[in-house]
């Protein structure tokens, strides 16, 4: 491998370090803010795979000059732009359903939720109801 | 040489952040950084070239996404309990993945090459035939509005649907206001006046980006997030009631469905002239005074719906039953 792969992907493995850092936040942590801060990261860090891959050296962005340039792919900014409004919607959802879960258990954190949930049921089995 | 010097050094900042959210416990703090990660990654899209993508995420996630998760953090809590759970079988999950990851890397295309599969498929046609087809100088725009108008047109109502869904989630849970809610930032008078004097240009502003996002980055999507800045800066700083005088839930709600509306119209009116359902070239005299006029229409109906989702998401948050007091920040 040599210095010039090494720079060539150098974009794509620091995407793939972000992707895993957001996992490991969505994976290992039971707040529920902290779990929707790590999706956050791993959606960027999408969006930041699909621009890089846009991207052509010695190219401009793409709005039509009149003179002939290199532009840079339109394609996945169109994709990743209209996705990073979407997210920001899906964000909206994931905390609306973090204030909801506050209210219903008075927590956010997802190991006392699962402590409540296993004592209820526990609770509900002796007296023979069905779940 | 110097491109892919800033190219590495925003990675790496991106990293450290990353990393340092990952630290954190303080909620706050975690939130605060989610923000400076959006801005950051902001600069770096602009510097591969994705001016109209950097002006989303700057508006959107330094700015709505920090507003909206700092309201949840006044409603839920602002600690993150420590976790008895074992670390060692997720950090081992995510290396593997990783390890994959970076080994299917290897067969990609060298960033930046431009003979790679990206670059050759329907690319080309769209820079080379924008001009004469839609004859609006932004390709983004082009793309975005004109010939993947139909994707645009899901993605709409899927904000449409998220809208929808944060407000049934929780309008039922609104409080009635009691005599004793703070009205967010009453006594602080730098901050008011400062808002007041800053209202204006952002609506300015935000109807700039709207209209002019077929000739420079902008649109209706840049430009519904930053209308709704407005208003929510103006609630944030003047308190709930004052922004529902200003805008009523029951407006903004109406501007929500008109906006899709607005959109999925503009293709119905193109069957009237004979033609498939949002191909604009029916709707002037010429192809493209036709082409300008679809585009402008749709994005003025993308921009009224993210606009009032924002708005109404932001009333729907700011609405629940415990008000922000100043001293707890």
């Amino acid at each position: 491998m040599s210095l010039g792969d090494v720079l060539g992907l150098f974009n794509y493995w620091m995407v793939i370090v972000l992707m895993m850092t957001g996992l490991y936040i969505v994976v290992s942590r039971g707040n529920l803010v902290k779990k929707i801060v790590g999706l956050n990261i791993f959606q960027t860090s999408v969006f930041l795979l699909y621009i890089s891959m846009g991207k052509v050296s010695g190219g401009t962005a793409p709005i039509l000059t009149g003179k002939p340039e290199v532009y840079s792919n339109p394609l996945p900014h169109v994709l990743i732009l209209t996705a990073i409004v979407v997210g920001v919607a899906m964000t909206a959802l994931g905390l609306a359903l973090v204030v909801r879960i506050k209210n219903a258990y008075g927590s956010i954190e997802e190991d006392e939720i699962q402590k409540m949930d296993l004592a209820a049921e526990s609770e509900a089995e002796p007296t023979g109801h069905q779940r | 040489m110097i491109d892919t010097t800033i190219n590495f050094a925003l990675l790496l900042f991106l990293a450290a952040t990353a990393f340092s959210i990952l630290r954190r416990t303080t909620l706050f703090s975690v939130v605060m950084l989610s923000g400076v990660f959006s801005f950051v990654s902001a600069t770096l899209l602009v510097h591969l070239d994705a001016v109209d993508v950097a002006f989303t995420e700057a508006a959107v996630g330094a700015g709505i996404s920090t507003v909206l998760m700092l309201s949840t953090l006044a409603l839920t809590a602002r600690h993150e309990a420590p976790s008895s759970r074992s670390r060692a079988l997720p950090l081992i999950v995510v290396f593997l993945t990783g390890l994959a990851l970076i080994y299917g890397t290897l067969d990609m295309p060298r960033f930046g090459d431009p003979s790679a599969p990206v670059h050759t498929h329907v690319a080309p046609r769209y820079i080379t035939a924008t001009a004469t087809e839609i004859g609006i100088p932004n390709i983004v725009t082009a793309v975005l509005a004109s010939y993947r108008g139909f994707d645009t047109l899901g993605e709409t109502t899927v904000i449409f649907t998220a809208g929808i869904g944060v407000l049934l989630l929780l309008a039922g849970t609104i409080r009635e206001p009691t005599g004793l809610r703070i009205t967010a930032m009453d006594h602080h008078l730098v901050l008011r006046v400062v808002t007041k004097v800053l209202i204006g240009p952002i609506l300015l502003f935000a109807l700039y980006v709207q209209f002019h996002g077929d000739y420079g980055p902008g649109g209706g999507f840049q430009a519904g997030v930053i209308f709704a800045a407005a208003f929510i800066i103006y609630a944030l700083v003047f308190g709930l009631e004052a922004a529902r005088r200003a805008v009523p839930g029951r407006a903004v709600r109406w501007i929500l469905a008109a906006g899709v509306l607005l959109y999925g119209g503009v293709g119905v009116v193109s069957f009237f002239f004979g033609k498939n359902y949002l191909d604009y070239s029916a709707l002037g005299a010429t192809a493209t005074a036709g082409q300008h006029l679809g585009i402008l229409l749709v994005e003025f109906g993308v921009g009224m719906t993210v606009s009032a989702v924002m708005v109404s998401t932001y009333y729907a948050f700011a609405g629940q039953n415990r008000p922000i007091g100043d001293e707890e920040w």
